[in-house]
């Protein structure tokens, strides 16, 4: 049995790492609850973010908390075109077409990340990734700990912008009602666009965290995806803290199932999760009631 | 005799009462029309007899059997039709399949199936389009695909939601002349819902009034349209005589 | 099926069946495999094309099929003809709860397609931990003598595995098209095509689906069976993973969800394409991995942005083999 001082560590290390699954997760709560696609290229976005952030520190020496700006930027770009020019046309069209077509995009992003990059992992190596803070018996990595800050500032950079901008409360309105949203003069289409590259960039940041705490292959991306999609549903459509929450929940049982079963059945407990929520309470644990 | 029969039935959504206590009777071989402001609980009515939800209290009672709480495709066994307000074609399949899914009810074999689907959208005109994409067809050749599906499973009582809506008066009659017929030589019993008036004084034999959930008024059409319950909550808005 | 349809599906069987005479291994081998993703392509074109239900986690019950009969034959010497029903049950049986628990709560779209997943995955994590298959390690069958045939043991040369899954194939075929003709084949598309509309006329949406879900999981679980035995080793990692069951709806949606010959074509083209790729990049002096992928999610995109219907469609039409 292990002692409380190593379990209180483990949960803290999930905790913080559950923030930066939560920033992602994010991301798809807002491009899946707004624009309602089912991004099955989230998690591959996550590994390009990844490895923009290993670029940038390879060839500039560039810290990922600086990358993070222009990786943030290019992706907002690179969302924006993607929904207004390719999945737009899409969204009449039934549920599997839509799957399919990011599916076909996800698969074409893995790929071309192993043509570039081949298939071994690769990683940033910064000097604040083996000091950490002491409080009491308890370490916090400090990697970690500024990851998580980031993730949090993001996602309260979020919140404010879908609360208080005029744009915001825009996006939130289609989300509500689309047609209504048209009727009333929204630029549905653009909005969506804007949407997706908010998400994207939601994405692009947590990339930029996630390489510090872990190393990239290609074939992280659709464990992600389907991490993110377990983090919404549990968490709740709709409901941007319910990410977080999701987020946080999946870190810390993660690292708990790690330290008390095998490693590899970490992931076996979202799945447990997942299924159960859909059954008994689809709208998450923190979402409206559908 | 009654062939169906809501005893006070209520249905509440989240709290708003949609119908209250309302009852109504309909004939063995009658024509009910129920009509009313949008809003009134029409449709709710009709989703309880049809199985769509369970009424909150009564009793409904087809052929003298009680039929609330079942389920949709149960209630289509037990001989109750009904169409849609929003038709819902099978748009993906051809005319005479769609008819022919309906026709399936009463019959476990394509040959016999098709026939009957056959038969059915020459009665309603529809037979030269038989073999087109669902997809495909105009509004009023849409509503009589409706129609026809459900006239498919051989129903001893029809559901018509709003049929006529969106239909020209030349459409409307011919429509009104079908189902005439139908009640005429197949003894097709019809409760429908509708707005365009026109239909109604030319079909219903018997007219109940539905406002704010509550049954307001009953009878044949003249004396509907002199009660004065009626002209002041309905009447007075629009008319299409 | 028109008298041209008539001509064009003989001369394909009559290729088919003739084919080992005078092909070689390698193509012998080509051709195993676009059989046997036209057999679980059909098999999961139940589920969807049919009933409409989008289920992206089929490689569970490839790999239940698969690690049941094999285990069973490994550990307790359990000829594959008997382990077949085994994995056939234990398949329908997982349908069976997934469906179950998927109808009954509303579950639809893209939620059912997650749940789906959710399945395949937990499964992929759990098989690493039995130790009874071999857990991550693998599980291995004893390759004996490619020459001698043993239809007992399913063992023997490239071409019974050939005749096996044409067999299979054709069945699938047979059996799709007659229940596509049948009550049940114009209820499962009515369901499809409005399962509001279907329930006032009478079906019992819920029966029909799950229908579905048996027929297609029983099938999958033979292709799983025929997995095992063929390539003779399993692992779980590679026979759950996310992207076996990508694998598996390509080709129908390629060739044509919903339809007979869809998931036929849409095996054959991916199948083609992907050798052709190959061949042609080797050609070139070309070696990078990862680019035979790029160019399977390139026309993926292609199809699914310009032919949304599929290939075969217009090829029908084309070809003149649909009613006019």
């Amino acid at each position: 049995m292990p002692s409380i001082d190593l379990i209180a560590n483990v949960v803290i290390a999930g905790l913080l790492t559950g923030l930066v699954y939560g920033l992602m997760a994010l991301g798809l709560s807002v491009i899946f609850g707004v624009v309602r696609v089912v991004n099955f290229a989230h998690g591959e976005m996550m590994t390009i973010a990844m490895y923009a952030a290993v670029a940038l520190f390879g060839a500039f020496r560039l810290d990922p908390f600086i990358a993070v700006i222009p990786v943030a930027i290019v992706f907002f770009g690179f969302g924006y075109a993607m929904q207004a020019g390719l999945i737009n046309p899409f969204i009449t069209r039934p549920e599997h077409s839509q799957f399919m077509l990011l599916v076909a995009v996800a698969i074409i992003m893995v790929n071309v990340l192993l043509m570039i990059f081949g298939p071994s992992a690769l990683n940033v190596q910064v000097d604040y990734q083996l000091e950490s803070y002491e409080v009491g018996k308890i370490l916090f990595d400090k990697a970690r700990v500024f990851a998580a800050g980031m993730a949090l500032a993001t996602s309260a950079g979020l919140f404010i912008f879908f609360k208080h901008t005029r744009t915001g409360k825009a996006i939130r309105a289609c989300a509500d009602n689309n047609l209504g949203a048209k009727v009333v003069g929204l630029n549905v289409k653009h909005l969506y666009a804007l949407t997706f590259g908010l998400g994207s960039a939601c994405v692009a940041v947590a990339g930029c965290m996630m390489i510090l705490l872990v190393d990239v292959t290609p074939s992280l991306g659709p464990g992600y995806t389907l991490l993110a999609f377990v983090i919404v549903i549990i968490g709740g459509l709709g409901s941007m803290p319910g990410a977080l929450f999701g987020g946080i929940l999946i870190g810390v049982s993660e690292a708990l199932a790690g330290l008390f079963f095998a490693p590899s059945a970490k992931s076996m407990f979202g799945f447990a999760l997942l299924i159960l929520v859909l059954l008994f309470r689809p709208q998450g644990l923190l979402g409206r009631k559908l | 005799m009654s062939l169906l029969e809501a005893r006070s039935i209520s249905k509440s959504f989240r709290g708003l009462k949609a119908v209250a206590n309302a009852s109504l009777e309909v004939p063995q071989g009658g024509i009910v029309a129920l009509i009313g402001p949008n809003g009134a609980g029409k449709t709710t009515c009709f989703n309880m007899i049809a199985g769509v939800f369970a009424p909150d209290s009564g009793e409904i009672l087809f052929g003298g059997k009680r039929i609330d709480g079942l389920r949709p495709d149960q209630i289509c066994v037990a001989g109750i039709g009904r169409t849609f307000q929003i038709v819902k074609p099978f748009a993906g399949l051809s005319v005479l399949d769609n008819v022919i899914v309906g026709a399936f009810n009463r019959t476990k074999h394509l040959s016999e199936a098709s026939r009957s689907a056959s038969d059915i959208l020459d009665r309603l005109g529809l037979g030269p389009k038989r073999d087109l994409p669902a997809s495909s067809l105009t509004l009023p050749d849409r509503k009589r695909l409706e129609v026809a599906r459900a006239l498919a499973t051989r129903p001893t009582l029809l559901l018509l939601d709003e049929v006529m809506a969106g239909l020209r008066p030349t459409e409307c009659d011919l429509m009104v002349e079908v189902f005439r017929e139908l009640n005429a030589k197949d003894g097709l019993t019809i409760l429908l819902i509708e707005h365009v008036m026109r239909a109604v004084m030319a079909l219903a034999r018997h007219i109940v009034v539905l406002h704010h959930g509550e049954i307001i008024a009953r009878g044949t059409p003249q004396e509907v349209v002199r009660d004065p319950a009626v002209l002041e909550c309905y009447l007075g808005e629009e008319t299409e005589v | 099926m028109n008298s041209r349809a008539r001509i064009l599906l003989s001369v394909l069987g009559v290729v088919l069946v003739l084919l080992p005479a005078f092909a070689g291994n390698y193509v012998i081998s080509v051709a195993t495999l676009i059989l046997y993703f036209a057999f679980v392509g059909q098999a999961w074109n139940v589920m969807m094309g049919f009933a409409g239900q989008l289920s992206l986690g089929h490689s569970l019950y490839v790999g239940v099929g698969a690690y049941v009969s094999a285990a069973m034959f490994v550990n307790l010497g359990i000829a594959p003809w008997a382990g077949l029903w085994v994995a056939i049950l234990v398949c329908m049986a997982l349908g069976a709860a997934i469906g179950f628990l998927a109808f009954r709560f509303g579950i639809s779209g893209v939620y059912f397609a997650l749940l789906t997943i959710a399945f395949a995955e937990f499964t992929r994590i759990g098989f690493d931990h039995i130790e009874w298959t071999g857990g991550s390690g693998g599980l291995f069958l004893k390759v004996a003598q490619r020459e001698q045939m043993d239809l007992l043991n399913f063992r023997g040369p490239p071409a019974m595995y050939y005749y096996a899954i044409l067999a299979l194939a054709a069945g699938a075929l047979a059996i799709c098209a007659w229940l596509l003709k049948s009550r049940a084949g114009y209820y499962w598309q009515a369901i499809r095509e409005n399962e509001e509309a279907a329930q006032a006329l009478g079906i019992n949406t819920f029966r029909y689906k799950m229908i579905a879900v048996l027929i297609s999981s029983a099938m999958t679980a033979v292709s799983g069976v025929f997995f095992a035995f063929y390539y003779n080793n399993l692992f779980p990692e590679q026979i759950f993973h996310i992207s076996r069951s990508i694998e598996i709806i390509l080709g129908p949606i390629i060739g044509g969800i919903g339809t007979l010959f869809g998931p036929i074509l849409g095996a054959f083209v991916l199948t083609v394409l992907a050798d052709s790729i190959t061949e042609v990049l080797a050609y070139f002096g070309v070696e990078v991995p990862g680019i035979k992928q790029v160019f399977y999610g390139v026309v993926l995109l292609m199809v699914v942005m310009f032919l949304p219907h599929g290939i075969w469609p217009t090829l029908a039409r084309k070809l003149g083999v649909t009613k006019s």
